[in-house]
C-alpha cells in the first residue's frame, strides 16, 4: 500500500495515462466479449424462439416453416405438445437414452481397463500392444464404420439398437490415451506399498486406483454418455431411413426435416425437438464441466 | 563426384540392410522351430500328447477343467472346418478358404441365388482370423502343459483351477483386463478394416450386386484414379485439393481464434471469467446436428439472415450462401466461417488450461531481467502456448480431414457438379460416404478410404514424432 503511494507521488502523470490506457483496453475487451457472446448465442436463441413460435396462416394452419422475422408474433407450447403427441419423438428419446446408458457403462469399463493396463501393469508384450494400438488408431473410425455397415448388412443384422450399442462401445478400448495419462500421474510407490501389504493387482485397482480416479472416470463416462446424443453418422448408417421407430434423436430429427420428402413445414417442430434434447445434455455437460476441462487440458498437453 | 559416391553408399547400405534382414528372419525361424522341437522332446508324455490332442497334457496333470476346455476348442474348431455350416447360404469353414480366392462361381438366378461374393470374402477373412486364434490356443495348450511339467520338476504341484483364477486377478490381471477390449477391437476395428482394404482390390460396385458376382481385379481401381473418365479420375484431384485447403483453413482459423479468445478471457482485470468461459462451453455441449442445422436454416434463401441483409439494403437479392452454383467459393468460405463458431471454443478451453499453467519461474526470471509485462507476454506466454500445443495442431488437422458433420449437415456437398456425385464442397470422407451408402460403389469408396488413411497416417506419424521430441526436450525454446 505504502509502496504504491510512493510511486504515485513520484510519477503521477505517467501513472494516470497508464491507468487510462488500461481502462480503455479493458472496455475494449468487454466490448469484444459481448459481441462474441451475441454471435455465439445467436443461433441458439433463434432455435429457442422458433420452438416457441405459434403463428397461424389465413387457413388456420400452424406455420412451421423458417420465417424471416426473429420475434414470434405468438408464443406458446403448441410445438412441444405436437412433438410429444403426433411424432415418434418420445420413442427416439427413449431409444437414445437406452443406447447411451448401455454404451457409457461398457465403454467406460473398457477404456479404463486398457488405460490402467498400459499405464501400471508390467508384462512382456506391453510395448507391442501399445504400438499396435497406435497403428490401429491411425485408421479413421469412419473407415471401419462403412465396413461394419457392409458386414451387418451381409449378416442381416443392421437396423437394431443392439448393433448400435456394440458399434459405439466395442472400439472404446482404443481411446485410452487421456485416461492413461491420468493413471501415469498416480505414484508407483503407492501401489508398491500396497503390494508389500499383500494386496493383489485387482485389489490395488479396485481399492486404491479407482477411488483416486474420480475425475477421469467422470470424464470418460460423460463423453461416452453424451456420444450417442451427438452422433449422427454411425446411427444414420446403421439404422437407415425407413425404420423410423428405431431412430435416435439425431437421426429422427434430421429425417423429420430432410427425409426422402423434404418437409419444410416442420421446422418449428424440429426446433422444439432440439430444445428438448439440448436441455438435459447441456445441463449435464455444464454441471460436469470441471472434469471435462481437466480431461481436455490433460489430453492436449500429452499430445 | 562426391555425391555419386554417397549415392552408391546408400544403395549398398540398403542392400546389406536387406540381406541382414533376411538373415535375422531366417535365424528367427530356425530358433523358433528348434525351440518347438526341443519343447516336444523334453516334455512329459502329457506334453507330447498335447501336440496332437489339445488339453491332453492338462488332463494328464489332473487339471481336468482346463484340459476339457482345450479339448472342446479343438473339437469345435475341426468340426466347424469339416462340416462348414452354411450361414445365410454361404459355407463358413474349410470351403471358405477356396471361396475367398474364387469369390464365387455360380451366379444362380433371381429365385435361387447361388453364390454370394460379399459373404465369401467376409467369411474368408473370418476363417483366416479363426485359424490364427486356433494356432494361438494350440500353442498356449502346450505351454500350459509344459508349465505343469516344470512345476513338478521344481517339486511343486501343478496349479489348481482355483490358483489359475486367482492368478488372473493378480499377476495375470492384465490378461483379464485386456481380453474384452481386444475382442471388441478385433471384431469391430481390425476385421472391418481388413475387409475394407480387400474390397479396394475387387470390382464390387453398383453393377456387381446381388446375384451378379464380383471378382479380384488387383490394382485396377487405384489405376483408375490416373486414367479413364469415371467419377474417380475426374473428381479425385479437385476433392483432394479442397479437402487439404479446408483442413488447413479450418485448423488455422480455429487455432488462432481459440488462442486469442483464451487470452482475452484470461486477461488480467476481466471479471466473470467463469461466466464467459461457460458461454462458449455451451456451444461444445450442444449437439452439432442442432447447431449446424440451425445455421443452415438461418442462412437459407428466405431465412432471417438474408432478410436482414435485404432490409438493411446490403443486398438486393437473397445470397445463396451454401448453394451458389456460380461460385463454389461462396459456400466454401461460409463453411470455414461457420466452422470457427464450432471449433474455437474447444481450442479456447484447451489454451486456457495451458495459460494458467505457464511455469511461474519463467515469469520470475523475466522480471529479474527487467522485462516488461508486454515483453513477457510475447516472449514467454505466446511461445509457451505454441510449443505445448503443436501436437494438438497436427491432431486437429487430421480431425478436420475426416470431419464429416460440418460438411454433410451444412451443404451435403452442394453446390453440385453436373454428372458427378462429388459436389464442390465434398471432402474425401463425405464423397466416400455418398459413393458407398447411396451409390453402392464399394470398391471406389474403399480406394478413397485407403487414400484418406495414407494422408492421416502420414500426418499422425509426424505428430507422434513431434510429441516424442517434446517429451525428450527439457525446455521449450
Amino acid at each position: 500500500m505504502i509502496n504504491t503511494n510512493v510511486s504515485i507521488a513520484k510519477k503521477p502523470k505517467k501513472f494516470k495515462s497508464a491507468k487510462a490506457s488500461r481502462n480503455i483496453s479493458l472496455v475494449l475487451s468487454y466490448l469484444t466479449l459481448v459481441v462474441l457472446t451475441i454471435i455465439w448465442l445467436y443461433p441458439i436463441l433463434w432455435i429457442i424462439l422458433s420452438s416457441l413460435r405459434v403463428e397461424y396462416n389465413n387457413a388456420g394452419d400452424l406455420i412451421g416453416i423458417v420465417v424471416s422475422h426473429y420475434i414470434p408474433k405468438g408464443f406458446g407450447f403448441d410445438n412441444f405438445v405436437n412433438l410429444f403427441t403426433n411424432t415418434l419423438f418420445p420413442r427416439w428419446f427413449l431409444n437414445t437414452l437406452l443406447v447411451s446408458s448401455v454404451t457409457f457403462v461398457l465403454s467406460t469399463l473398457l477404456t479404463l481397463s486398457v488405460a490402467y493396463v498400459m499405464s501400471k501393469l508390467k508384462f512382456s508384450a506391453r510395448k507391442k500392444f501399445l504400438n499396435i494400438a497406435i497403428i490401429l488408431g491411425l485408421f479413421p473410425g469412419f473407415m471401419s464404420m462403412i465396413a461394419i455397415y457392409y458386414i451387418l448388412k451381409a449378416l442381416q443384422l443392421t437396423q437394431t439398437l443392439f448393433a448400435l450399442m456394440l458399434v459405439y462401445s466395442a472400439g472404446a478400448g482404443l481411446g485410452f490415451y487421456v485416461a492413461k495419462g491420468f493413471f501415469d500421474i498416480i505414484p508407483n510407490s503407492l501401489l508398491e506399498s500396497a503390494r508389500l501389504d499383500g494386496a493383489t493387482n485387482s485389489q490395488i485397482f479396485a481399492k486404491i486406483v479407482l477411488p483416486l480416479s474420480k475425475p477421469i472416470i467422470i470424464y470418460t463416462a460423460l463423453l461416452a454418455f453424451i456420444g450417442p446424443w451427438m452422433d449422427f453418422i454411425f446411427a444414420r448408417v446403421i439404422l437407415g431411413e425407413t425404420n423410423r421407430e428405431l431412430h435416435t434423436v439425431a437421426v429422427g430429427l434430421y429425417y423429420m426435416v430432410y427425409g426422402e420428402r423434404v418437409d419444410s413445414n416442420v421446422f418449428t417442430l424440429f426446433a422444439a425437438g432440439c430444445v428438448v434434447v439440448a436441455i438435459p445434455i447441456v445441463t449435464l455437460f455444464l454441471s460436469m464441466q470441471r472434469y471435462y476441462i481437466e480431461g481436455v487440458t490433460a489430453g492436449a498437453v500429452k499430445g | 563426384m562426391e555425391q555419386k559416391i554417397e549415392k552408391e553408399d546408400k544403395k549398398s547400405g540398403f542392400l546389406t540392410r536387406l540381406l541382414t534382414f533376411f538373415k535375422t528372419l531366417g535365424l528367427t525361424i530356425k530358433t523358433r522351430c528348434l525351440k518347438f522341437y526341443n519343447r516336444f522332446k523334453e516334455g512329459s508324455t502329457g506334453t507330447k500328447l498335447s501336440h496332437v490332442i489339445m488339453g491332453s497334457g492338462n488332463i494328464y496333470h489332473k487339471q481336468y477343467l482346463k484340459g476339457f476346455v482345450y479339448l472342446i476348442l479343438q473339437v469345435g474348431f475341426f468340426a466347424l472346418f469339416i462340416i462348414s455350416p452354411e450361414v445365410n447360404g454361404t459355407p463358413l469353414g474349410l470351403k471358405s478358404i477356396v471361396n475367398f480366392f474364387t469369390l464365387g462361381t455360380e451366379p444362380g438366378d433371381i429365385f435361387n441365388p447361388a453364390d454370394n461374393s460379399m459373404l465369401m470374402l467376409l467369411f474368408g477373412v473370418i476363417v483366416f482370423g479363426l485359424i490364427g486364434m486356433f494356432l494361438a490356443a494350440y500353442n498356449s495348450n502346450i505351454k500350459s502343459s509344459l508349465k505343469a511339467d516344470n512345476d513338478i520338476k521344481a517339486g511343486k504341484k501343478p496349479t489348481s483351477l482355483k490358483e489359475d483364477i486367482a492368478s488372473l486377478l493378480d499377476e495375470r490381471f492384465h490378461v483379464a483386463l485386456l481380453t474384452p477390449a481386444i475382442i471388441g477391437i478385433i471384431t469391430f476395428t481390425v476385421l472391418p478394416t481388413i475387409f475394407m482394404i480387400l474390397i479396394a482390390f475387387t470390382n464390387f460396385d453398383s453393377e456387381h450386386q446381388g446375384q451378379v458376382l464380383f471378382n479380384w481385379v488387383g490394382f485396377a481401381n487405384f489405376l483408375d484414379i490416373f486414367s479413364g473418365t469415371g467419377e474417380i479420375s475426374v473428381r479425385f484431384l479437385p476433392v483432394l485439393s479442397w479437402t487439404l485447403i479446408w483442413a488447413f483453413f479450418a485448423t488455422s482459423t480455429n487455432y488462432i481464434g481459440g488462442i486469442l479468445l483464451a487470452i482475452l478471457i484470461n486477461k488480467k482485470g476481466v471479471k466473470l471469467k467463469k461466466m464467459w468461459r461457460t458461454i462458449f462451453i455451451l456451444t461444445i455441449a450442444l449437439p452439432q446436428f442442432i447447431s449446424l442445422l440451425a445455421m443452415r436454416n438461418l442462412l437459407s434463401t428466405y431465412g432471417p439472415i438474408n432478410s436482414t441483409l435485404m432490409s438493411l439494403g446490403l443486398t438486393d437479392a437473397p445470397i445463396q450462401f451454401l448453394a451458389n452454383a456460380a461460385n463454389p467459393w461462396t459456400a466454401r468460405i461460409t463453411i470455414i466461417v461457420i466452422n470457427i463458431w464450432i471449433g474455437v471454443p474447444y481450442t479456447m478451453l484447451m489454451t486456457s488450461g495451458i495459460l494458467m499453467n505457464v511455469p511461474s519461474e519463467l515469469y520470475e526470471a523475466a522480471q529479474i531481467d527487467g522485462a516488461t509485462k508486454r515483453q513477457a507476454f510475447f516472449n514467454i506466454t505466446i511461445p509457451y502456448i505454441l510449443f505445448i500445443t503443436t501436437p494438438y495442431l497436427i491432431t486437429s488437422f487430421i480431425g478436420n480431414i475426416t470431419s464429416f458433420n460440418v460438411i454433410y449437415l451444412l451443404t451435403g456437398g452442394a453446390p453440385g457438379v453436373p454428372g458427378y456425385k462429388a459436389g464442390e464442397t465434398d471432402l474425401l470422407v463425405t464423397w466416400l460416404y455418398k459413393l458407398t451408402i447411396d451409390e453402392s460403389e464399394y470398391n471406389i469408396g474403399s480406394v478413397i478410404a485407403i487414400i484418406t488413411f495414407i494422408i492421416t497416417a502420414t500426418a499422425t506419424l509426424l505428430s507422434y514424432r513431434r510429441s516424442k521430441a517434446y517429451k525428450e526436450e527439457d525446455a521449450f525454446q
